[in-house]
């Protein structure tokens, strides 16, 4: 099992956003993960990856058999956790290359590989764009400075791409894009579903499950998993709405 | 004061006096007594066979530094300096020669090999007995034959006072005179050594004068003087200072850089400064209280100074520009970083004086840990000087909530037809963009690396290229365990 998430409660500031999620994801399924604002969507997102300041309180984060619970942000990231962020971060003065090939190097480092040469990592760099179908000149663009929204979301994907993660969790990743960007993105995302990884689709709308067809669809609802069913929920929830669930 | 008397100031200074101070005797020792008197200055003087009018000089300095205070206005704390329990000359010790690397304390190894410095610089650095095989006096000879080829002067500052004393003479306080400030005057008194450039006319030096000098940077002196002269039409990149840490026993460190450009003329400087800072609670670490000034004497003229501060305990630095030929040029560039305890205040002075002059300041500060950074940078802008133009940006970068930035901004425009900017940002890392870096695999010290870099890029850029690539090594390391 790829992700296995028990009981799990996190608190922020001492608040309680989690109250008991259960969340079992297999290598090969797609999991979309649907609910109103305010749930919890993004606090699982950023309790699966780490992130400072969400306390884990109660339950377990289970990642490839290994408790996750405690480890460092950086190290579930070179194990195989991915997450494309809901707000991609502008780093001023970074190069997309010199960023990414630092992020490679230190997968590489952490897995006990050589250090990528810069042909290398050049030629993987175009390879990698070519598959999620990326037409935009990043290479010496800053990370995500002066990105359009779309660009932003089409430049996460391709980080993906670049990372080759076994778990990858796409917040909100539809937000903010035209049914063209949204379609780049999708198919980006396809290209790399495989039998050997997962993913945690969190999307507040159906309109993306169109295009990234999930094997199962869960409804967030204060803090917990209040229903799970396949892709056929999507559309229910799309008729109905979330208030029938509460 | 008006700009005029300003600029006379600094051109008549240094012949405005005549000698008036006694006579000299001849002691025998090595070492001068503790402390500074007129009897410390005459053994230094004497000590370097020097002529009577530096000697002259170096009194008249002296005598006015007595009059004079230390200046209070930086935003700096420091202990009160005893000047005179200094030992203000001994005869160049040499140091305890190592037999191997292993004997080297392993910590200054280690920066060593993550600033990608080779085995046998290190051993220079270190003071580890080298090899015959390559010697530092061959690539030196080298470099001479070069720099001799085109009739580029390029010497320490001891030997030019003795072979090329015109020169010295003609240039030496036209730019920083004695009088400009309590450093200055207690450097021009007691000044140890340091280097000397000329650049002959239409001669663009063919090389960086940056190799030579780093084999040379373990012996900087506490005194140190630089002159740097490009005569009309010549063109010269000086890189001064080292990555490498650099360990001192004397804490306090007074030294004076002057550059001459001719008509025409372009000088760049570079300097990276990594002097010990002292240690994590603030103990130790060097006082370094600089005056660099350079003056585009002609018209079309160029200095542009480009410096990375990590280093020191305390930094108080202005390399400054005086504009003074039409068309010419300043440019200053910096990135000063403190961590733990340190204090920098440091900044530039444009002051122009020609028409259509034009200067730039771009000036990023880091501070990280206790420590306090201040930019402090002076515009201004004669009567005379139509038509110039200043852009200043200066940046804050803060990480964590206990350090401190500041910027202290002085604006003197004199005419309607010039025109001067000033942008300025604080900003802090963001927890945001370290997680993202963390999110792709990058741990947090090698994240806050790149972001400060990408921050500074700017003016690292304006580095000699192998040099840029040793700072930007430098810049991580000197803000390593500055996030918890």
């Amino acid at each position: 099992m790829l992700l296995n998430i028990n009981n799990l409660h996190v608190s922020i500031n001492g608040k309680e956003i989690l109250k008991g999620l259960n969340l079992r994801v297999n290598q090969g399924e797609v999991h979309a993960i649907m609910g109103p604002n305010g749930t919890g969507k993004s606090t699982l997102a950023a309790a699966i990856t780490g992130r400072d300041g969400y306390e884990i309180t109660q339950g377990e984060i289970w990642f490839k058999e290994e408790l996750i619970n405690e480890m460092l942000p950086n190290e579930r990231a070179n194990k195989g956790v991915f997450l494309s962020f809901q707000y991609p971060v502008e780093i001023p003065g970074v190069s997309m290359t010199n960023f990414m090939r630092t992020a490679l190097n230190a997968k590489h480092e952490f897995e006990g590989l050589p250090i990528v040469t810069a042909g290398e990592f050049l030629k993987k760099m175009e390879l990698k764009k070519q598959l999620v179908d990326i037409q935009a000149k990043l290479n010496n663009r800053s990370v995500n400075e002066g990105f359009s929204g779309g660009e932003k979301k089409k430049n996460e994907i391709f980080q993906m791409a670049m990372l080759e993660p076994t778990l990858a969790i796409l917040d909100e990743t539809d937000s903010g894009l035209d049914i063209d960007a949204l379609k780049v993105v999708a198919k980006g995302v396809n290209a790399l579903r495989s039998n050997d990884n997962g993913f945690v689709v969190i999307t507040h709308y159906q309109r993306l499950l169109d295009f990234i067809i999930p094997d199962f669809v869960h409804v967030m609802y204060d803090g917990r998993i209040v229903k799970s069913g396949g892709k056929e929920l999507a559309f229910e929830l799309e008729e109905k709405g979330y208030d029938w669930l509460k | 004061m008006s700009e005029d008397k300003d600029q006379n100031n600094i051109l008549e200074e240094v012949t405005s006096k005549e000698y008036q101070y006694g006579f000299y005797t001849n002691i025998e020792m090595d070492t001068a007594a503790v402390g500074l008197t007129e009897e410390t200055i005459r053994f230094i003087s004497d000590k370097k066979n020097e002529p009577d009018w530096l000697l002259e000089f170096r009194l008249k300095a002296f005598h006015h530094w007595l009059t004079i205070e230390e200046p209070t206005w930086a935003h700096l704390h420091h202990p009160p300096i005893k000047y005179q329990d200094i030992i203000y000359y001994a005869a160049p010790k040499k140091k305890k020669q190592l037999e191997s690397l292993d004997e080297v304390d392993p910590e200054l190894l280690d920066t060593f090999k993550k600033l990608g410095i080779s085995l046998e610089e290190q051993k220079v650095l270190s003071g580890v007995a080298v090899d015959a095989v390559i010697d530092s006096v061959s690539v030196k000879t080298t470099f001479r034959e070069t720099l001799s080829k085109h009739g580029i002067i390029f010497c320490s500052f001891s030997e030019a006072v003795q072979e090329y004393p015109e020169l010295v003479k003609k240039y030496m306080g036209s730019v920083v005179p004695y009088r400009d400030n309590f450093f200055a005057a207690l450097n021009s008194a007691v000044f140890s050594d340091g280097s000397f450039c000329y650049i002959p006319k239409g001669v663009r030096c063919p090389m960086e004068l940056s190799t030579y000098f780093r084999i040379n940077a373990a012996n900087t002196g506490q005194f140190e003087r630089t002159l740097l002269v490009a005569d009309e039409g010549a063109y010269v990149s000086y890189l001064e200072g080292c990555t490498a840490p650099q360990r001192d026993e004397n804490q306090l460190h007074a030294a004076i850089v002057e550059i001459i450009a001719e008509t025409g003329a372009e000088v760049k400087y570079s300097t990276v400064q990594n002097w010990y800072p002292g240690d994590k609670n603030g103990k130790g670490g060097i006082y370094n209280f600089v005056t660099k000034r350079g003056i585009c004497k002609g018209d079309h003229s160029k200095i542009s100074w480009t410096q990375v501060e990590t280093g020191s305990a305390i930094t108080w630095k202005y390399p400054s520009c005086i504009l003074k030929g039409d068309h010419s040029i300043g440019e200053f560039y910096s990135v000063a970083v403190t961590n733990h305890y340190q204090q920098a205040d440091t900044g530039t002075k444009m002051i122009h004086l020609g028409k259509n002059t034009k200067s730039t300041i771009i000036s990023k500060g880091i501070s990280a840990g206790f420590s306090n950074n201040s930019y402090r940078g002076m515009v201004r802008i004669a009567k005379k000087a139509s038509n110039s133009r200043n852009f200043s940006q200066c940046d804050s970068l803060l990480l964590g909530s206990k350090c401190g930035a500041h910027t202290f901004p002085y604006i003197n425009t004199g005419n309607e037809t010039s025109v001067v900017e000033h942008e300025a940002t604080t900003s802090k890392i963001s927890e945001d963009q370290l997680f993202y870096c963390q999110q792709r695999g990058i741990d947090s010290e090698k994240a806050i690396g790149l972001i400060v870099n990408g921050y500074a890029k700017e003016v690292l850029n304006k580095l000699p290229m192998e040099f840029a690539v040793e700072a930007q090594k430098l810049l991580a390391i000197t803000l390593e365990g500055s996030v918890g």
